[in-house]
């Protein structure tokens, strides 16, 4: 069996969780093993319906007073007694903020390693196969995990969504018993949430700017751009952050973010290798910069060898005009 | 109040990497390294933390003879002391290994430790994991990717990045924290501490005398292959005025890329 972690966020279904459970519903079918899901705390109405058309035949709901807010200590429990309980071959995780603190202190617990941040999933041999970008996608790794269950976490944006695998999950709910005392850190606030913002490791689109930007104002501009984008968020090189121009949230690169969405645009990013290393696995690169010397120009399907200050309005103009 | 930050040497993050495919691995000849850079911010933390608290920054890092060189520098920016836990085997991949060999070495060596600081992940293995699993293994919590941290006696409050917001994270000490970009300005080394990191041992520790169980140390990940990402075609040039080239691209990215 492969079990996939569901995250929930805002009461609803993270749609990298499904990303995830869609891929491990391809490798379940491909090596003839069922396909089971599970959510930690509360679910939302429609759980086992949205999750059995991803594919998944069953749906764990862990519930505790313990859990109704993130906590690693007490999250790990739970997790750790539905794996015993089902000793699953694989356990997925969306590699996420939450599966990313999550996934490897399950995998200590159960005294195996991770695969993180996956960007494909193989069957060899009748065994799971991962590859993993790592120096930021500077090179590439494939490995495979030597103990059971096989725990990885998949990069959001990169496994397509399956929607008609199965008919409505089935929804067991267990009570979990986590001890007084076992968790002694949780979140206990959610700051800044801002409803729409999308973050740009989860973004469909990436409006990036870098130096040329030239300061804050013109990252204004970039939003109103992103705002006209379907799932888009902005971007920003190194130098950029470091000028103090926009939050470090938003930057890409091998000290920033690996990001890998349907479109990147560079406005002004000349391309340093450890920004290229962060971003040249998105599916489409547009580049635009007045030097068609700029070494993003090597990796961009399409370039426009120009002041981004008169392609961007004329960018926002056209969306605003034909798009909308 | 004790803090142990955990460092790792890293390829510059500059420097482009070659690929031995036989060996698979990563060709170390004519790399430069350094300290990797999210560890620069727990060092700074632990500093500001012991100007505040008082108490001892020990810094320890997991590697070959030459990750002195990273724990020298953090000796210069005032770390008090350094452990180097020598490890002459090549990258793994492998975080549980790294973070059974790390708590193994909290346990017989620094279980005085209030707080243990790592970077938010080492540049190269982009694990992000081994904070989380070192957490684990000696039940701590754990605050990861975090851009403040404030501590009162036992208690302390962070505030950990997420996709698009914050979560404020309450928890006690003996902790975990990772830290992320934002969470302070890593002060330079002087001169004075340079001269005064020279003069100071490193002393050297052996995996063997951590006292972890046979096996342990072995890696779990069974690297198969390690290769280039395939080279890009060149793309397309867009000509013409900002406006023409702004409506010719929309037009490529829907109907050419299927993109939008």
């Amino acid at each position: 069996m492969i079990l996939t972690f569901i995250e929930i966020r805002d009461g609803k279904i993270k749609k990298s969780s499904l990303e995830t459970l869609s891929e491990a519903a391809r490798k379940a079918r491909e090596l003839h093993i069922p396909l089971q899901a599970v959510v930690v705390g509360s679910a939302p109405e429609g759980t086992g319906a949205e999750l059995g058309a991803a594919g998944a035949a069953k749906v764990h709901i862990l519930e505790s007073p313990e859990l109704s807010s993130y906590s690693s200590q007490g999250f790990v429990r739970a997790l750790e007694s539905l794996v015993r309980e089902t000793s699953p071959a694989a356990v997925f995780f969306p590699a996420t903020a939450m599966g990313r603190d999550l996934a490897p202190r399950l995998a200590a617990r159960l005294g195996v390693s991770l695969a993180s941040d996956i960007t494909a999933v193989a069957v060899r041999d009748g065994r799971l196969v991962f590859t993993r970008p790592v120096f930021a996608g500077k090179a590439r790794l494939t490995l495979a995990l030597t103990a059971s269950p096989a725990i990885a976490t998949l990069r959001p944006n990169v496994f397509p969504l399956e929607s008609a695998a199965g008919s409505a999950a089935e929804v067991v709910k267990k009570a979990v018993d986590i001890p007084a005392g076992a968790v002694r850190g949780r979140v206990v606030e959610i700051l800044g949430e801002k409803g729409a913002a999308i973050d740009v490791s989860e973004a469909e689109i990436v409006v990036s700017g870098g130096r040329a930007m030239k300061g804050p104002e013109g990252f204004t501009v970039l939003g109103e751009l992103a705002a006209l984008l379907p799932r888009a968020a902005v971007g920003a090189s190194r130098t950029a952050v470091d000028s103090g121009w926009i939050g470090h949230s938003h930057q890409v690169g091998q000290t920033g973010k690996t990001v890998s969405p349907n479109i990147y645009f560079a406005f002004g990013i000349s391309g340093a290798i450890q920004h290229l290393a962060g971003m040249s696995s998105s599916k489409v690169i547009v580049a635009v910069n007045k030097d068609p010397e700029a070494p993003m120009f090597k990796v961009a399907d399409y370039g426009i060898v120009a002041d981004l200050f008169q392609v961007v309005p004329a960018l926002i103009a056209e969306l605003k005009l034909h798009y909308s | 109040m004790n803090v142990v930050v955990f460092m790792k040497r890293v390829p510059d993050t500059e420097s482009r990497i070659r690929i031995d495919r036989e060996m698979k691995s990563v060709v170390e000849e004519g790399l430069n390294f350094i300290i990797s850079p999210y560890d620069e911010y727990a060092v700074e933390e632990a500093l500001r933390l012991r100007e505040a608290k008082g108490g001892k920054v020990t810094v320890v890092a997991l590697g070959p003879d030459e990750a002195a060189t990273t724990l020298r520098k953090a000796l210069a920016m005032g770390a008090d002391e350094a452990v180097l836990i020598k490890d002459d085997r090549k990258e793994t991949y492998d975080p549980l290994r790294v973070a059974r060999v790390l708590a193994a070495f909290v346990k017989a060596k620094a279980a005085d430790a209030d707080l243990l600081l790592f970077g938010r992940m080492s540049v190269g293995s982009d694990n992000a994991s081994v904070p989380s699993m070192v957490a684990e293994i000696l039940d701590y919590p754990q605050a990861n990717v975090v851009t403040k941290l404030e501590i009162d006696g036992r208690e302390a409050v962070a505030h950990r990045e997420i996709e698009g917001a914050l979560e404020k994270i309450s928890f006690s000490l003996p902790a975990v924290v990772s830290a992320q970009k934002g969470l302070n300005e890593p002060r330079y080394e002087t001169l004075k501490g340079i001269m005064a990191a020279k003069k100071k041992p490193v002393p050297v520790v052996t995996i063997a005398e951590l006292g972890l169980e046979a096996g342990t140390a072995e890696p779990h990940v069974e690297v198969l292959e390690m290769e280039l990402p395939a080279a890009k075609q060149a793309g397309k040039t867009i000509p013409g005025t900002p406006e023409e080239a702004a409506r010719e691209l929309l037009r490529l990215l829907r109907t050419e890329a299927k993109a939008l």
